[in-house]
């Protein structure tokens, strides 16, 4: 029976790290080959380059315009998800604490348009913005990623809000706070968990968009990481070597990021999943 | 709870109060949600051309054109296909995942967790860059050296084979996603529940059919439903890894809306369509979860 058991147990394990690393092997594959020319890559996938050279993530990170691409991802996402936290949990707060008949509707407008995809409103979204001349712009892309992500960040505050006891916002109120001042120095604090997780969701889903930036980024020099990087590859699509390292740098801040953050991010997509 | 925030008793008061707690949310919801989507309603009986100032009111003819298009309901069928496979592989593998992956003492439970979850941090369209490669360089490598047939030419190209590279890719690509999910709802069972099924003799398959499955359902809601939505939604990957190609076979329903749409000029119509869809996606997700919550069980 033990050594049934144990037998058990192994094949598990040998399972798990066989598909643990099919998983993995497309991104190794990807490392392998950026250091490759694209006639070793042809010639053999798997094999190693003839000399660990990083030339081909120099020219890629030249050509693609690596720097202002990734300048662009990253004001865009750091705006949008600080703007969806401060004014989503500030509106939480608000649904929470007073019973306003327009808060009921609001709340519950927000959290049904939660349904709505984002290609069903696609076209009017750029007819509206572009008959007003906002297309093209960095700014107006925050601000529509402020539309999009509000309801759902609204909705994740709300529920933590309502376990939060009013006693603590009442004593701030006694001594002397204004509204804002309690909603800032004591609800806000409070809510740090969850704006965390909040964060890191809205991070990997801005960072990582395509179909809204590509409609309303037009100019190359607006860009994000992943529309250039698509780009770069409808350019240079036969020069394997050079698409791999592409693909490198497109991947590396995301793992940065992952690597720096990682317990917070699993708890994130957990939380996030069990409320939505 | 009124004391706090509720000492209004003015309206001008209370919108004040309004305004500078929920102002900015109202007017980006107003306007990036709401606008659009009436407009949108309202789009789908013009036939606007994305250029003309002026445009007619057409009625339902933009309905009826949807609803006569062929093309549109193959590649409607396409994805219902592709949507199809796709739930089914998903949710099974990412439960299999979790389930091997709680409770029992695995080494490097946490390394394995975060390999099978790495492809959701990375955006769908360098995920389908990525596999344009894996299936047209290394896969027909490895097909052509080893002489395994159906390896030995691109699967990109093959108009039979095209969509399962992209059931491939969104299997791996979701699979650790719900995994996480399923972990966290294995890891509230109740340890007593499994300790007594045990102690009355049940194996390991029927604790899993008798107790873990039923507790499960309330997750398997919540995955099914990602699932379904994310599938119908597809873009990124499908633009990056098929195109579309070869020969229109791998044409998922959203770039299909956006090819008529923006490419064909056709709003009025690419609206009904996107709305059409919205509608249908919507409908099977609600039935879905209409029906799957009918299997819960209390704990």
């Amino acid at each position: 029976m033990k050594a049934l058991r144990r037998f058990a147990s192994l094949v598990r394990h040998v399972a798990l790290y066989a598909l643990f690393l099919v998983y993995l092997s497309p991104f190794f594959l990807v490392l392998l080959n950026s250091f490759k020319s694209r006639r070793e890559i042809i010639s053999n996938p798997f094999g190693f380059p003839p000399e660990w050279s990083l030339q081909n993530f120099i020219t890629a990170f030249q050509r693609m315009g690596f720097v202002p691409a990734f300048l662009n991802s990253l004001v865009i996402t750091v705006f949008s998800v600080i703007g969806i936290a401060v004014f989503s949990a500030m509106t939480a707060y608000l649904f929470v604490r007073t019973d306003w008949r327009i808060n009921k509707v609001m709340f519950f407008a927000m959290v049904a348009s939660m349904l709505i995809p984002f290609q069903a409103i696609m076209i009017p979204l750029v007819r509206i913005y572009g008959s007003l001349g906002m297309l093209n712009s960095r700014w107006s892309l925050v601000y529509m990623y402020l539309g999009f992500g509000s309801s759902f960040a609204v909705f994740l505050y709300h529920g933590f809000i309502k376990s939060i006891p009013k006693e603590l916002e009442e004593a701030a109120m006694i001594d002397g706070c204004s509204r804002l001042q309690v909603f800032f120095r004591v609800v806000f604090p409070l809510l740090r968990s969850t704006t965390l997780s909040l964060i890191i969701l809205n991070v990997l889903w801005i960072w990582n968009d395509f179909l809204l930036p590509s409609l309303v980024l037009i100019s190359a020099n607006n860009r994000t990481l992943p529309l250039t990087t698509f780009h770069f590859h409808g350019t240079y699509s036969s020069d394997y070597g050079l698409l791999m390292a592409s693909l490198m740098l497109t991947i590396l801040p995301v793992i940065i990021f992952y690597v720096a953050l990682q317990q917070h991010i699993i708890r994130g997509v957990m939380e996030g999943a069990i409320k939505a | 709870m009124e004391r706090v925030l509720a000492s209004e008793k003015k309206f001008v008061d209370k919108l004040k109060t309004y305004l500078l707690f929920a102002g900015p949310t109202t007017l980006v919801f107003a306007t990036v949600i709401i606008l659009p989507f009436l407009f949108g309603i309202y789009l789908t009986f013009t036939n606007w051309d994305g250029l003309s100032k002026a445009y007619v009111f057409v009625s339902f003819s933009n309905y009826q054109k949807v609803l006569q298009d062929a093309a549109f309901w193959t590649s409607f069928l396409r994805t219902v296909k592709y949507v199809f496979y796709t739930v089914v592989l998903v949710n099974s593998l990412g439960f299999a995942l979790a389930y091997a992956l709680t409770g029992n003492k695995v080494l490097g439970q946490n390394l394995l967790r975060t390999g099978f979850f790495v492809p959701n941090l990375i955006g769908g369209i360098i995920l389908g860059l990525v596999w344009r490669f894996i299936f047209s360089n290394v896969l027909v490598y490895l097909g052509r050296t080893l002489n395994i047939g159906f390896l030995s030419y691109s699967w990109l190209a093959n108009p039979t084979k095209a969509l399962w590279t992209l059931v491939i890719v969104s299997v791996w690509q979701y699979s650790g996603y719900m995994m996480i999910i399923f972990i966290a709802g294995l890891s509230n069972i109740p340890r007593e529940l499994i300790e007594a099924a045990t102690i009355d003799g049940a194996t390991g398959f029927q604790r899993l059919r008798t107790i873990i499955l039923p507790l499960m359902v309330p997750a398997f809601i919540v995955t099914v439903f990602l699932t379904i939505q994310r599938g119908f939604m597809v873009y990124d990957v499908n633009l990056a890894l098929t195109n579309g190609g070869p020969f229109k076979t791998t044409e998922l329903i959203s770039m299909f809306v956006y090819e008529k749409a923006f490419l064909a000029q056709q709003y009025g119509v690419g609206q009904a369509q996107a709305f059409l869809l919205f509608v249908l996606v919507a409908a099977i997700s609600l039935t879905q979860v209409y029906f799957t919550k009918k299997l819960e069980v209390e704990a």
